[in-house]
C-alpha cells in the first residue's frame, strides 16, 4: 500500500507511533563529533521528520540499539543470579537498505550461528520495525550494489520511505501500522526505488581462488605499517558483531556484581589475547587480512551471502585513511593474476 | 627631515638603524588572512620597500625600507586592510586612510585553531579577533596570544596572556568499549588523569588538563565534548631583565570570564604603569604590584563561572640575566 504525507501529516504519524514505539533514526548533534566544532551523525531518538538527518551518512549505524555496546547478561549477589531485566519498549529503525540488509547479517551470527540462539539479541530484535530510507544517490565511499546489498525485499520492511522536498511517500507493508499510516495519509501507487550504481565499485575475489597461500602476501605488511589498531572500522561497522564478557564485583559489596558484554574489535589490541600472555594476531597486517577474509570470504562460505554491505563507513573513519573497498580490490587483482 | 617620532611609531612604523627609512608593521588578528590582501602587501613592498617582506613572530608582515617622504601615501594604500582585518571585526577606526592608530598593544596572535587542527577545542581566530575588537587600539605595551589546546603551538607561555583552549571530557560508559585507548594515551603524552578500574575509565579531575586528547582517541564517541574552557597563563617574557615562562592563572575560565579579564587588564596598567619609562611592560608592573593586587584589580567585577579555578600565588622564577651561568 502506497501512501503520500504533507511534511504536517507525516509528523502527525511519528507522533501517533511514538505512543508505542521508541523511533530511532540518523540525528545530527551540532558539534559533537571528536574533532571540535564538527558535527556527529549517529542514531538517537526522534520525535519529529526535521530531526531525522537524510543529507550526510551516520558515522556509526543502527546496531546498538539491537546489540549495545555494553550490555548486562545477568546480576549475581551471594549464590543467586538474575537476568538482566527486559523492558516491554518497542522500536522503529529509519535505516538505508545497506544497513537493513546488515540486520540480516547480525541475524545470521546472532540466530542461527550455533545450536543457541542469543536470547538477549533476540528479545531486542524481535520488537524492531524497520523504516527503510529511499536511497538512490549514496555517497562517496559506498560500495553496496558490489555487495549486492543495495536492495531490500518488501518482506524485510514495515515500511519504505521516499522523503521528497514538500513531504513523504512510502510503501507499508506491517498490518500493525496500516491503520495509522491510513489515518494520517492520502494513497499513492508507490515502487521503491534503488541505488543501482556507485562511485566505488569492487570485484569480489573468486572464493574457490582464495587459498592460505594469500595469507603470506605482502599486501598485509603493507598494513602492518599502516594500520594504528584503533578499532574504528570495527566500531562504525554495521555488522562487525564481536563481543568480549567480563565481570564486575561492585566496590560497596563484592558479593554482589553483574556480568556483562561489550563490543570487541578484531584490529583492537587484547582481541586474540589468551591466558598465558599468547596472542596470534600481533602484526596489524595479520588483524587487516582477518577481518577481510571475515567480511568476504568465511562468512560467505557458512551463510551464502558476504558479510560486508558496502556502507563504506570504515573508509570514512580510518584516521590513517585505509580503504576497504580499496584492499578487496587488491586482493582480487593478486588472486587473478596470480599470487 | 622633521617628524615626531613617537607619532610615527604609534602608527606602527619603525625607526630603523637607517636614516630616512621606515618599516610598516601590519597586524594579522588572530593570525588569519583573506589571501588577497598579499597582492596589496606585495604591491607596497615592491613600490615603496625593498622588495621583501618580515613575517613577525606575532603573525604579522613588517615591510622595509620605506622612504619616510612615502609613510601618508603608504597608510592611504593599506587603507582596505585596516577596513577589512581591522574595522570589518569591530575595531574602532577613525579613519582607514590614517594608517593604525595605536602598535602599544601588540597584533593579537593565535595557532591555526580548529578551522584546521585535530587537536584545537575552538576558533582561536574567531577568539583572537573578538580580543582584537575589544582592546585595539590601546597604546600599553599587551602581548596576547592563543592556542586551540594546552600544546600551546603558538607559545603563549611567552606572553603575557597566554589563553589555552580547554575541553570537558564527558564519559558515557554505556559507549565503552574498554579498548583504554584513552588511558594508554593520557598516560604515555599528557598527564595520567585516566585510570581503568572496575571495567570503566575514572578520570581524576584534579590532574585533567582539558585537552581533549581522551575525545580524540575514542573509537565510539565514548567521550563526548563538554563545556568549552580556558587555561589562561600569564606573565611570561623574553626580554633582557629576567625572561621566564608563563604561569596559570585560571584554569577551566569561561570565554566570558577571559574576555572580560583581558579587558580589564588596561585600567590596572593605567593606575600602576611607570610612566618615566618608554612603554613599561604589564609583566615589570605586576613584578612591582605582586601578583595579589594584580589579581584583585583584575578580576574586578568579572563573574566567575563555577568551574573557575584560580591561582592563590603565583611564583614566576624565570632567571636575572646578570648573573653568572
Amino acid at each position: 500500500m502506497g501512501f503520500n504525507f504533507s511534511k504536517n501529516e507525516f509528523n502527525q504519524l511519528l507522533e501517533s507511533l511514538d505512543q508505542e514505539y521508541q523511533i530511532y533514526a540518523p540525528v545530527r548533534k551540532k558539534k559533537k563529533d571528536s574533532f571540535s566544532a564538527n558535527d556527529l551523525i549517529t542514531y538517537d531518538l526522534v520525535k519529529s521528520l526535521e530531526e531525522i538527518e537524510l543529507t550526510a551518512k551516520s558515522k556509526y549505524s543502527a546496531k546498538e540499539i539491537v546489540f549495545p555496546i555494553r550490555e548486562t547478561l545477568f546480576h549475581f549477589v551471594e549464590g543467586e543470579q538474575f537476568m538482566a531485566s527486559d523492558t516491554d519498549d518497542k522500536y522503529i529503525i529509519f535505516l538505508r537498505p545497506c544497513d537493513r540488509n546488515a540486520f540480516k547479517r547480525l541475524d545470521k551470527i546472532f540466530l542461527e550461528n550455533g545450536p543457541e540462539e542469543d536470547i538477549y539479541y533476540k528479545r531486542l530484535r524481535e520488537k524492531v520495525k524497520f523504516f527503510v530510507i529511499e536511497c538512490t544517490t549514496g555517497f562517496d565511499s559506498c560500495f553496496c550494489v558490489s555487495m549486492d546489498s543495495n536492495t531490500v525485499e518488501s518482506r524485510d520492511y514495515s515500511a519504505f520511505l521516499r522523503f521528497e522536498e514538500d513531504g513523504v511517500s512510502c510503501e507499508v507493508n506491517d498490518q500493525d501500522l496500516a491503520a495509522e499510516f491510513e489515518a494520517q495519509a492520502k494513497e499513492i501507487d508507490f515502487e521503491p526505488e534503488f541505488i543501482r550504481k556507485n562511485k566505488i565499485e569492487v570485484n569480489l575475489p573468486d572464493r574457490d581462488k582464495l587459498t592460505n597461500e594469500v595469507f603470506e602476501h605482502q599486501l598485509w605488511t603493507e598494513y602492518s605499517q599502516r594500520c594504528i589498531a584503533c578499532g574504528r572500522c570495527n566500531t562504525s561497522c554495521p555488522t562487525c558483531s564481536c563481543f568480549t564478557v567480563k565481570d564486575v564485583l561492585y566496590d560497596e559489596n563484592k558479593k554482589s556484581g553483574e556480568r556483562f558484554r561489550r563490543w570487541a574489535g578484531c584490529h583492537i589490541d587484547g582481541f586474540t589475547e589468551m591466558a598465558g600472555g599468547h596472542n596470534f594476531r600481533e602484526e596489524y597486517g595479520d588483524r587487516m587480512r582477518y577481518k577481510t577474509m571475515h567480511k568476504i570470504y568465511d562468512f560467505g562460505e557458512r551463510f551464502d551471502f558476504d558479510m560486508c554491505v558496502g556502507c563504506g563507513r570504515c573508509d570514512d573513519v580510518c584516521p590513517e585513511y585505509i580503504s576497504f573497498s580499496k584492499c578487496i580490490n587488491k586482493l582480487s587483482t593478486i588472486i587473478e593474476e596470480g599470487v | 627631515m622633521s617628524f615626531n617620532t613617537k607619532k610615527i611609531k604609534k602608527n606602527a612604523f619603525r625607526i630603523t638603524k637607517d636614516r630616512e627609512v621606515t618599516a610598516l608593521r601590519i597586524r594579522v588578528p588572530g593570525g588569519h588572512i583573506d589571501a588577497h590582501y598579499l597582492s596589496l602587501i606585495k604591491e607596497i613592498a615592491d613600490e615603496h620597500g625593498d622588495g621583501t617582506l618580515h613575517i613577525t613572530t606575532r603573525q604579522g608582515f613588517e615591510v622595509p625600507g620605506i622612504s619616510f617622504a612615502d609613510f601618508e601615501e603608504v597608510n592611504e594604500k593599506i587603507a582596505p586592510i585596516l577596513e577589512g582585518m581591522e574595522k570589518e571585526i569591530g575595531v574602532e577606526i577613525v579613519d582607514p586612510g590614517d594608517g593604525y592608530p595605536a602598535a602599544g598593544t601588540r597584533n593579537v596572535s593565535a595557532c591555526i585553531g580548529n578551522r584546521v587542527c585535530r587537536y584545537s577545542n575552538y576558533d582561536t581566530t574567531e577568539l583572537a579577533q573578538e580580543i582584537e575588537k575589544n582592546i585595539f587600539p590601546n597604546d600599553y605595551h599587551v602581548k596576547i596570544a592563543l592556542s586551540g589546546c594546552p600544546n600551546d603551538c603558538i607559545k603563549g607561555h611567552l606572553q603575557d596572556f597566554g589563553i589555552l583552549g580547554m575541553i570537558e571530557p564527558i564519559y558515557h560508559q554505556e559507549r565503552c568499549i574498554g579498548c583504554e585507548a584513552c588511558v594508554d594515551n593520557c598516560k604515555k603524552r599528557v598527564t595520567s588523569a585516566l585510570s581503568f578500574e572496575q571495567e570503566r575509565v575514572v578520570r581524576d579531575e584534579q590532574r585533567c588538563i582539558g585537552c581533549g586528547e581522551c575525545i580524540l582517541q575514542c573509537p565510539t564517541n565514548a567521550w563526548e565534548r563538554g563545556g568549552q574552557f580556558f587555561k589562561v597563563v600569564i606573565m611570561g617574557r623574553t626580554g633582557k631583565k629576567n625572561p621566564r615562562l608563563a604561569k596559570p592563572f585560571l584554569k577551566w575560565a569561561s570565554r566570558d570570564v577571559v574576555i572580560s579579564i583581558v579587558n580589564n587588564v588596561y585600567d590596572y596598567i593605567e593606575r600602576h604603569i611607570d610612566t618615566s619609562l618608554a612603554k613599561e611592560h604589564i609583566g615589570y608592573i605586576v613584578d612591582r604590584t605582586g601578583y595579589p593586587q594584580f589579581k584583585e584589580e583584575i578580576l574586578k567585577g568579572v563573574e566567575l563561572n563555577s568551574e573557575c579555578e584560580i591561582a592563590d600565588k603565583i611564583n614566576w622564577n624565570g632567571y636575572q640575566t646578570g648573573e653568572k651561568i
